[in-house]
């Protein structure tokens, strides 16, 4: 059994360690130490931090279903952290295209922002999860009452919107896109799912 | 207007068994440095040391940019050929094992010199030459690649074409077994490119067989690949094994799988964007991660030599 004194002293401050790895990585690979970004190292940084955005947002949404199904109710007590770090590493995916890929070249940035759909998107996408980030501490979630939970439903929509971005630019190969909209699929299924099983009353199955 | 060195000892002499030995080394790297498929980046720090043959008799060519090259390196590690894997770094990992000979390439359709050649027969009759030539993928980064190769123009006098053949098409080679990206179906394979006869003819593209003074590393195309300086980097197709002379406009690969976002001319023009985003900049790679990116130039700067060909052409409908 998982006590909470646990979670909050060790898995919790584990778990962070881990969700930062990635960019140390990055990190460490920019200065040649534990690796190398290759050829064009803007482009890898971008991949990179946009990837584990999306990654973090399909846990972030996975960990309700996954609670429900194991009964393990700590999980829940990672879901914040998750969500903040699909926010830092889509914030690291759009500061990297800002000042990196474009130079923090206006006439490149609001044109890129307009123009190309996939781009406009990603901007939505990412504007939602500062809401979320910003609204995410318990003083505000209580003084927020009801409808906290109504905003933070957002989350889908950054799932969906991510991965929409994320299919919209690949050149031609979509088998990675393909997978995470098929593991969001399941993810938002299961919900609708549950939905559905509550309409029609049948409490005994969804009675936790 | 070319400059060449007269040579005594042939280009075939490229395939020297110096070659297969190097060959063999060079697998061998790979071979330690194997097990760990996982690992690109590691590799990648490996592969490039291991060079190939060095080609005899090169030429230069007042073709040839001043730009400085970029390192062998960054040339063999960051390729586009979905044979072997739709990653840039998939090629230098999965074409590590190619074998690129026993080499043939069948000549087909209206010429008068038709048949099918050995590689080494095929290139014997012309001298080599290093083009330094600046390359612009349609992804919007560019590079510049210290080619060695042949001269298209003079291959396609060599093969007479009749006044029927109005274009030229080439396909890579398409095996399953050697190239395991070709299972899985990304492109209409195999992959398909072809030039007008004019632009065939113009004195700038080249047959390149080798890059750095040595053999071509399989990743970039080995044994022969198609270099056109002022077109995106998709046209210059790879591993070479058939050329086509044509009287219709033949089918190309990427124009085939999203007509939308690809033309046939594929020419460098920085007022066409693509659909999904701007071909006004570029990327120089290997600039350094806080280089700004570059201004793209009509036709990749080769505009002297080619702008006349599309003389009348609405260049934003034929893109």
């Amino acid at each position: 059994m998982v006590t909470l004194q646990q979670v909050r002293l060790i898995w919790k401050p584990v778990a962070f360690v881990l969700c930062l790895l990635p960019f140390a990585l990055v990190v460490g690979d920019l200065f040649e130490v534990t690796g190398r970004l290759g050829a064009n190292p803007v482009e890898e940084i971008l991949d990179r931090c946009g990837n584990w955005s999306l990654r973090f947002i399909l846990i972030t949404l996975a960990v309700t279903p996954l609670r429900r199904l194991t009964g393990w109710n700590w999980l829940v007590r990672f879901r914040r952290m998750f969500g903040l770090f699909t926010f830092f590493y889509a914030l690291m995916h759009f500061l990297t295209w800002l000042i990196l890929d474009q130079g923090i070249l206006l006439s490149a940035i609001v044109e890129d922002l307009a123009k190309r759909p996939f781009i406009t998107i990603g901007f939505v996408a990412l504007l939602l999860l500062t809401a979320l980030a910003a609204t995410s501490t318990n003083g505000i979630r209580r003084r927020m009452g009801r409808r906290w939970q109504t905003l933070h439903n957002a989350a889908y929509i950054v799932g969906i919107l991510g991965v929409w971005h994320y299919w919209w630019q690949v050149k031609l190969d979509t088998t990675e896109p393909l997978i995470y909209a098929v593991i969001l699929a399941l993810l938002l299924g299961a919900r609708l799912f549950r939905h559905r099983l509550r309409r029609y009353q049948l409490p005994f199955l969804t009675k936790r | 207007m070319l400059i060449k060195k007269p040579s005594d000892i042939r280009p075939s002499e490229i395939t020297s068994p110096e070659n297969y030995i190097n060959r063999r080394d060079f697998m061998r790297v790979g071979a330690i440095a194997g097990g760990s498929l996982l690992a690109p980046a590691a590799l990648a720090a490996v592969v490039p040391d291991s060079h190939l043959a060095k080609l005899p008799d090169v030429g230069s060519s007042p073709f040839s940019t001043d730009e400085t090259p970029n390192s062998y390196d960054d040339i063999t590690t960051y390729n586009n050929f979905y044979e072997f894997g739709t990653g840039k770094d998939d090629p230098v990992v999965y074409a590590r094992d190619f074998e690129p000979r026993p080499w043939t390439i069948s000549v087909e359709g209206h010429a008068e010199k038709t048949g099918t050649f050995d590689f080494d027969d095929f290139i014997k009759p012309f001298d080599l030459e290093e083009r330094i030539y600046r390359m612009r993928c349609v992804e919007a980064w560019s590079m510049v690649i210290p080619w060695v190769g042949i001269s298209l123009a003079d291959v396609v006098k060599y093969l007479q074409p009749t006044s029927k053949a109005k274009y030229v098409a080439f396909e890579t080679l398409n095996d399953p077994e050697r190239m395991p990206g070709v299972r899985r179906r990304v492109l209409d394979w195999p992959y398909r490119e072809a030039l007008t006869i004019a632009e065939a003819t113009n004195p700038l593209p080249i047959l390149a067989v080798g890059l750095y003074g040595e053999a071509m590393p399989n990743q970039n195309g080995a044994p022969i690949r198609l270099v056109v300086p002022w077109k995106y980097g998709f046209k210059g197709i790879k591993s070479i094994v058939k050329i086509r002379f044509t009287e219709r406009q033949p089918l190309c690969s990427w124009n085939m799988s999203q007509p939308r976002e690809y033309g046939f001319y594929a020419n460098v023009n920085p007022d066409v964007d693509h659909p999904r985003w701007s071909q006004a900049r570029e990327r120089r790679i290997g600039a350094g991660i806080f280089a700004d990116k570059q201004a793209t130039l009509m036709f990749n700067g080769y505009g002297e030599q080619v702008a006349d060909l599309y003389k009348g052409l609405d260049l934003r409908r034929n893109f």
